[in-house]
């Protein structure tokens, strides 16, 4: 009866800590736990100013009720910036379909400062398409703000053996609030972002 | 009791204590080195998940026979058959092998903390003081569940196409699925060799 019990103890304790650590057994790697995280509970984006690569600054309350989709990049990235540069292109063309209520704006942000300069910026800018306006490639000239901006939002950005980086490829869905509402793989389809969108 | 008996068991328990000072002392430099690597050899996945690891089980192991016999006795009286303490053993590693709990450990001081605490205690000492008790079926049982456990998390390092754990790159996770493919391999070749083939009277016990 003892070790019955001690052993229905055990088991029930071990699958609790499991559960918790896996949120219900649904989060085995801490990317997929960001994600959830912000759909359960938005997490507001802290306050950085950015510059984009026209050169003006602004800051994400800029965006006053329009729902952002922001990425982070750096463009000497040979793998998945310029993939996750031309899925934004399709996103932003086929923004043209949208009626103008339900579009959103598109906003790249550059986590490698040093390197990508506004000149730098403008050149990615050209190749891709992004137009200035509701799609912006930025940079944040402070490190300090932009290292906390991708802590706050659980981008980890590590240095390969190439002189480049790996970083988590994803497109941060921000609401009407200023809040990051939804984190989604860079390749999902425009009809599912677009119902997203309508859902904030 | 003659004289000589006494002489025999008094070097018998000076050679048993002689042992568990060593073990000890060793358990206890073992765990200080890894505490002052844990920078350099969580740099590396194969630092952090085959060296680090593995080795903090093993301090854990080392320490047992050091353990207070009375501590070790009221242990043993509640460890039936090694039941319980295997199934500690068990969860803790199920909790550890989570890509997710590696990427806690390397961003929260506190997760890190729990690392070296959990894997000596929850993980070393159970399995030094069940691993004994547990019967024959029980041991084919935790070593058949052991390579297989292996060898799924080897498999899906080396087949993931994004990284599993944030703070690794994607080649480090890869190196690091293969070589728990050629340890699962390794294990499975040892114990399919011993059992088969060079001990043919071998019993699961004697695992």
């Amino acid at each position: 009866m003892r070790l019955t019990v001690l052993i229905f103890t055990i088991l029930v304790a071990g699958s609790s800590v499991l559960w918790l650590e896996t949120n219900g057994f649904q989060a085995f790697t801490s990317e997929r736990a960001r994600r959830l995280a912000v759909t359960a509970t938005p997490k507001p984006l802290p306050i950085v100013t950015l510059q984009d690569h026209n050169g003006r600054e602004f800051g994400f309350a800029d965006y006053n009720d329009r729902v952002v989709l922001v990425d982070f990049i750096y463009t000497r990235c040979p793998t998945m910036c310029p993939i996750m540069g031309a899925r934004f292109r399709q996103l932003h063309r086929s923004m043209e379909n949208i009626s103008p209520d339900k579009r959103y704006s598109l906003l790249s942000i550059s986590f490698d400062p040093e390197h990508d300069t506004v000149a730098v910026l403008s050149s990615y800018a050209d190749t891709f398409g992004a137009d200035g306006s509701s799609w912006r490639m930025a940079r944040v000239s402070d490190q300090a703000k932009l290292d906390f901006l991708l802590k706050e939002l659980g981008v980890v950005i590590i240095p390969d053996e190439f002189g480049g980086y790996q970083h988590n490829a994803a497109i941060h869905v921000v609401d009407r609030g200023g809040r990051v509402a939804h984190i989604l793989d860079y390749d999902v389809s425009s009809e599912q972002i677009q119902q997203v969108v309508q859902q904030l | 009791m003659r004289p000589t008996s006494y002489t025999v068991s008094f070097l018998v328990v000076l050679k048993n204590t002689l042992k568990r000072i060593q073990s000890t002392t060793l358990a206890c430099l073992l765990f200080l080195v890894l505490l002052l690597t844990s920078k350099q050899l969580e740099m590396t996945m194969v630092g952090h998940v085959l060296i680090q690891l593995p080795l903090l089980v093993v301090c854990g192991w080392l320490v047992t026979p050091s353990l207070p016999s009375r501590l070790e006795s009221a242990i043993e009286k509640d460890n039936e058959y090694g039941i319980p303490g295997i199934l500690i053993v068990i969860f803790t590693v199920l909790f550890w092998m989570l890509p997710r709990s590696l990427d806690a450990a390397l961003a929260s001081p506190f997760m890190e903390f729990t690392k070296f605490v959990t894997l000596p205690t929850l993980i070393g000492i159970p399995l030094a003081l069940s691993w004994p008790l547990l019967t024959p079926v029980a041991k084919g049982f935790v070593i058949g569940n052991l390579l297989s456990m292996l060898a799924v998390l080897g498999w899906l390092y080396t087949q993931a196409p994004i990284r599993l754990c944030n703070y690794y790159l994607i080649n480090q996770q890869q190196q690091v699925g293969n070589l728990l493919l050629a340890i699962t391999a390794g294990i499975a070749l040892y114990f399919t060799l011993k059992c088969f083939f060079f001990d043919k009277n071998l019993e699961v016990g004697a695992l």
